[in-house]
């Protein structure tokens, strides 16, 4: 099989997650388009590994540890993305990542005046 | 200690008095008059040793090199010859006796400390331009006299006359410096040195390229700092100063560092004759143009002042005549006096409780309430007058004398046209001299009216130093015009019968003309009441000359003359007293030649600045403001804006890269 | 088995017909696996699609089981059957159920949001495009010729992979096992500190909800009395 399949592939895969993390308005939706990227990374690594380990003769088998590697952190993170989405959640009751801005420019308390009280939540974390 | 310690301790002395003064000022009190008087007092004794041990003969040199200063090199070096030793004795004398008088003048004055240290300053720099043996280091003492005058002049800087003169003063001075420095430079490119010795034997080969204009540049300098017309309007004004500061000023230190320094470096100036003829004419406009100016001035400061800068008319003239034996014998002679008439007169001020000779000829008894200052003071006026026997008739008549001598031709490098400049010149403001020595003597302690206020008796302070200074006043002529010519270049200095007896002559005629107007306008005195007086006759005597220079302007009209028709020198100088009155509006024609366009070219600048610069400046300011607020749009706080333009960046750098790899 | 897709046709210089030679494929020859692996790659590309501009957001969820699937099936297809099964148990099997557990969590709305995208779509549609561009051009320009050969034994057996894992990657094995306890104490305290919480008043998330007229959820749920913090107490 042409190595060329998996890995165009794994590139449109790859930036129809990066589409969905810039476009997506709540944050679940960003964090599976998170998991798009990942997995098009896990395809290609994969699809490397096997046509090296054919041709190369490569026994270390680097890319199929790496990939389920990379599968235990994506679970890891989304178990981790999803308490953080939940946190912001219940302090600010929306998890649209476009209401973020408390970094933005000229911002002084919270768009919806609770960014003191999150604040200090964070902090009591 | 050998000649050359000594001579070094001599300026030494009254410099670390001046630390030590500033330093200790505020935290020991005490301390403050013994700082003050001793080193000077010390300074004198060694002046007066070293002059004891040079005594006339070869001049003592050293010179140590404390650093290399590249291709002309800098040494400090002393030359005592015989001008020095003998000028160092004056400063020294008549600086002891202004500390031991401002001890009691300035009795009161919180500022005494800063006061007393400035003039120990001054007075060091004075005597180190006066023991220098380089030019640069001379300089140094030269343009540390001038910030030190900026200073003392200043002392009343209350009051706004004093600011103006104090600012008068530094600017005036420093007018001719520059020229003076840049000449100093071409004297020394010419010569390839600094030091005095090797200048002059560079003069005395032949050596210099360009005297004519070296010359002229520093007959500029000394024109300032020796109140020489044109540079000598600050003088007369620089009397907003304490009485102290303007004798030491004016007798031995600042206007006498100027002829001084011609003296030293005659043979630069006789190289060009043309210099000689321009010093010639300079000396003979100022002092006649003084004498003038002198006569018709009322504040009694003002009419010494004006009397200064004829006496160095005479001693510039004495120079233009290459002779400068009698330029330093009358400068000693003048010191001597001069110091005397400014003292004498703080006194009389302080006693009198006004500055103005109208308002003191409207007071009787004042001789009475002063006697110590009362016959030094007519000491001192002979002396200035020339009346024989006093110091001033000697040294005057071997001005007069040398400037004959030239006019008979005898001598090569001087022009005859120079000797008769002077010797016209001289005999005239003989009789000026005489005549305004006259008036002051006449209407200060011939008034009538009132009676003299009574503040009781003068501190001792003030008046020993006055019997002190009457002494050489009196008799340093007689005494020395035989022996010292040994101690100069050699010229006979005894006076010539005619040039003795047409200047006695004229100025006994001024003096009698002078009383004999008095004599005239006396009656008027008596109907036209006029005078104004301190408001704190009991406060020490700077107190009182402060208020006294203070109120002059407001109750006469102006600092310098006062609306008095019974003064003598308004009936002798007649249509001309108006205009003497001001200096002959030379001031004015400062104004209109340089004080004007400044002031104009400094509101252009203002306005450039202002106007077109400010723009410039305000204009660049905005398109970064601009940008700055086009940045502040993008940072909206979107999470997503920010990973989208991390990103296209990232795209766009590995194309970029990719494009690079494969040489595309 | 082997026949030439029509939209290849001119590219590919190899001759239909050929058997499968180490050195006799050419660019786009198809085999039956490429054919395979193709399709469910479209199906696979299409899901995500789907995934990342349906407007309905249990959706999203669910076309990404069917795009995690198809991966799934494409690894099977580069024979790493391993990694088939561990990607089917983890993603289809928890990931996925995870993210609709959060979705319910944060009372994402049942049915179509209009307000799914936000404005930064088209920003995000140009760097997407433009980087896939730049990386098909790329990966195709670099391996245009390379072929993987897929018979023989399996590269990604069971065996195969435990045994390169438990040989020459133990050690991060093993600090992987460290950084999940990590993850599962942090989403623990993430969690708990919620619980913490409740005990203080939730007057200022009552009123922002309240006075925020741009919180989607208060306005597009019946049931919008719930308040988070109530919600917490209820699961």
């Amino acid at each position: 099989m042409h190595l060329a399949y998996p890995a165009v592939l794994s590139a449109l895969l790859f930036c129809t997650g990066v589409y969905g993390v810039l476009a997506r308005r709540n944050a679940i939706l960003v964090l599976m388009s998170v998991e798009l990227m990942l997995n098009a990374v896990n395809l290609n690594l994969v699809a490397f590994d096997v046509w090296l380990s054919r041709t190369a003769e490569e026994t270390l088998h680097s890319g199929q540890a790496l990939t389920l590697f990379t599968i235990a952190i994506a679970a890891a993170e989304i178990g981790i993305g999803l308490a953080i989405v939940l946190a912001v959640y219940r302090n600010r009751g929306t998890s649209d990542i476009d209401k973020l801005r408390d970094t933005a420019e000229g911002h002084e308390s919270g768009p919806d005046g609770d960014a003191p009280a999150a604040e200090k939540a964070e902090a009591s974390a | 200690m050998t000649t050359t310690t000594l001579a070094v301790l001599v300026p030494l002395l009254p410099f670390l008095g001046a630390v030590a003064g500033l330093l200790l000022g505020r935290t020991v009190p005490g301390f403050v008059r013994p700082l003050a008087v001793l080193p000077t007092l010390t300074a004198f004794v060694l002046a007066v040793l070293v002059a004891a041990r040079q005594g006339g003969d070869a001049a003592v040199d050293a010179a140590t090199e404390l650093t290399p200063t590249g291709s002309v090199p800098v040494d400090l070096a002393l030359h005592i010859d015989g001008f020095a030793a003998l000028v160092a004795v004056l400063v020294g004398l008549v600086a002891s006796c202004v500390q031991i008088y401002s001890t009691g003048y300035l009795r009161d004055d919180p500022r005494y400390p800063s006061y007393a240290a400035l003039v120990s300053l001054f007075t060091s720099a004075m005597l180190l331009v006066v023991y220098s043996g380089d030019l640069i280091v001379l300089l140094i003492g030269w343009e540390v006299m001038g910030i030190c005058s900026y200073f003392l002049v200043g002392h009343y800087w209350e009051t706004p006359e004093a600011r103006a003169a104090s600012l008068k003063a530094f600017l005036v001075t420093k007018l001719g410096d520059v020229p003076f420095l840049i000449g100093l430079f071409a004297l020394a490119t010419d010569a390839g040195s600094f030091r005095v010795t090797r200048v002059l034997d560079t003069v005395a080969h032949g050596g210099l390229d360009h005297p004519t204009v070296v010359a002229l540049l520093l007959l500029a300098g000394v024109a300032g700092k020796s109140a020489q017309f044109p540079l000598h309007t600050w003088l007369p004004d620089a009397m907003a100063g304490p009485t102290p500061v303007s004798a030491l000023i004016h007798a031995a230190t600042m206007v006498a560092a100027g002829v001084y320094f011609i003296a030293r470096l005659l043979p630069v100036f006789e190289a060009s004759a043309a210099a000689m003829v321009v010093m010639a004419v300079m000396a003979a406009v100022t002092m006649t143009g003084s004498g003038l100016a002198a006569l018709a001035q009322d504040d009694i400061k003002r009419v010494l002042a004006y009397s200064t800068i004829g006496q160095l008319g005479y001693m510039t003239g004495a120079l233009a005549v290459g002779d400068r034996g009698a330029a330093v014998f009358h400068l000693l002679s003048h010191g001597a006096f001069k110091a005397l008439l400014f003292l004498a007169a703080g006194v009389v001020i302080h006693a009198a409780g006004t500055n103005s000779l109208a308002a003191m000829s409207r007071m009787s008894g004042l001789r009475d309430r002063v006697p110590d200052a009362y016959w030094t003071m007519t000491v001192a006026l002979l002396a200035l007058a020339a009346i024989p026997p006093f110091s001033g008739f000697f040294s005057k008549e071997s001005v007069l004398g040398a400037a004959e001598h030239v006019t008979a031709g005898h001598t090569g490098h001087v022009p005859a046209a120079t000797g008769w400049i002077v010797l016209v010149a001289g005999l005239v403001t003989a009789f000026l001299t005489a005549a305004y020595a006259a008036r002051l003597w006449l209407l200060a302690f011939r008034g009538h009216g009132a009676q003299a206020p009574d503040h009781g008796r003068q501190p001792l302070t003030m008046t020993v130093v006055l019997w002190v200074l009457a002494v050489p006043s009196l008799a340093l002529g007689g005494l020395a015009y035989r022996a010292l010519p040994d101690w100069f270049d050699g010229d006979d200095l005894a006076p010539t019968l005619t040039t003795s007896v047409l200047g006695t002559g004229i100025a006994l005629i001024g003096g009698l003309v002078t009383y004999a107007a008095w004599r005239h306008l006396t009656g008027l005195a008596a109907r036209v009441p006029l005078g104004a007086v301190a408001a704190h006759p009991e406060g020490d005597a700077g107190q009182v000359e402060a208020e006294a220079i203070a109120t002059h302007a407001p109750a006469y009209g102006d600092v310098a003359s006062a609306p008095d028709p019974a003064d003598p020198g308004r009936l002798l100088l007649g249509p001309l007293h108006r205009h003497a009155a001001v200096g002959f509006h030379l001031d004015a024609v400062y104004t209109a030649l340089f004080v004007r366009p400044v002031l104009a070219g400094a509101s252009l600048v203002r306005f450039l600045d202002r106007e077109v610069v400010e723009t410039y400046v305000r204009g660049a300011g905005v398109l970064p403001r601009w940008f700055g607020a086009a940045v502040r749009r993008a940072q909206t706080g979107n999470v997503q804006t920010y990973v989208s333009a991390l990103l296209a960046g990232t795209v766009v750098l590995a194309v970029a890269a990719v494009l690079v790899a494969t040489g595309a | 088995m082997t026949f030439a897709l029509a939209a290849a046709g001119p590219a590919h210089p190899g001759p239909s017909g050929v058997p499968l030679a180490a050195a006799a494929h050419g660019f786009l020859s198809p085999t039956g696996v490429e054919i395979a692996f193709l399709l469910v790659g479209l199906l696979t590309f299409g899901a995500a699609l789907v995934t990342v501009t349906t407007r309905q957001l249990v959706h999203a969820a669910l076309w990404l089981v069917v795009a995690l699937g198809g991966l799934a099936v494409e690894y099977l297809l580069l024979t790493a059957e391993f990694i088939a099964w561990v990607q089917v148990l983890i993603y289809v099997g928890s990931v996925v159920v995870l993210l609709l557990f959060g979705l319910m969590l944060t009372r994402a709305p049942i049915g179509r949001s209009p307000d799914a995208d936000s404005g930064n779509r088209w920003a995000a549609l140009t760097v997407a495009a433009a980087a896939a561009a730049a990386l098909i051009w790329v990966v195709v320009d670099a391996f245009r010729t390379t072929w993987i050969d897929l018979d023989g034994p399996a590269a990604g057996s069971t065996e195969v992979t435990g045994a390169s894992l438990f040989q020459h990657w133990v050690l991060p094995f093993e600090a992987l096992s460290v950084l999940l306890l990590a993850a599962l104490v942090g989403a623990i305290v993430l969690s708990r500190k919620a619980r913490a919480e409740k005990s203080s008043p939730p007057v200022n998330s009552r009123d922002s909800a309240d006075g925020s007229p741009v919180v989607p959820e208060s306005r597009n749920h019946s049931s919008g009395g719930h308040r988070p913090t109530e919600q917490e107490g209820a699961r």
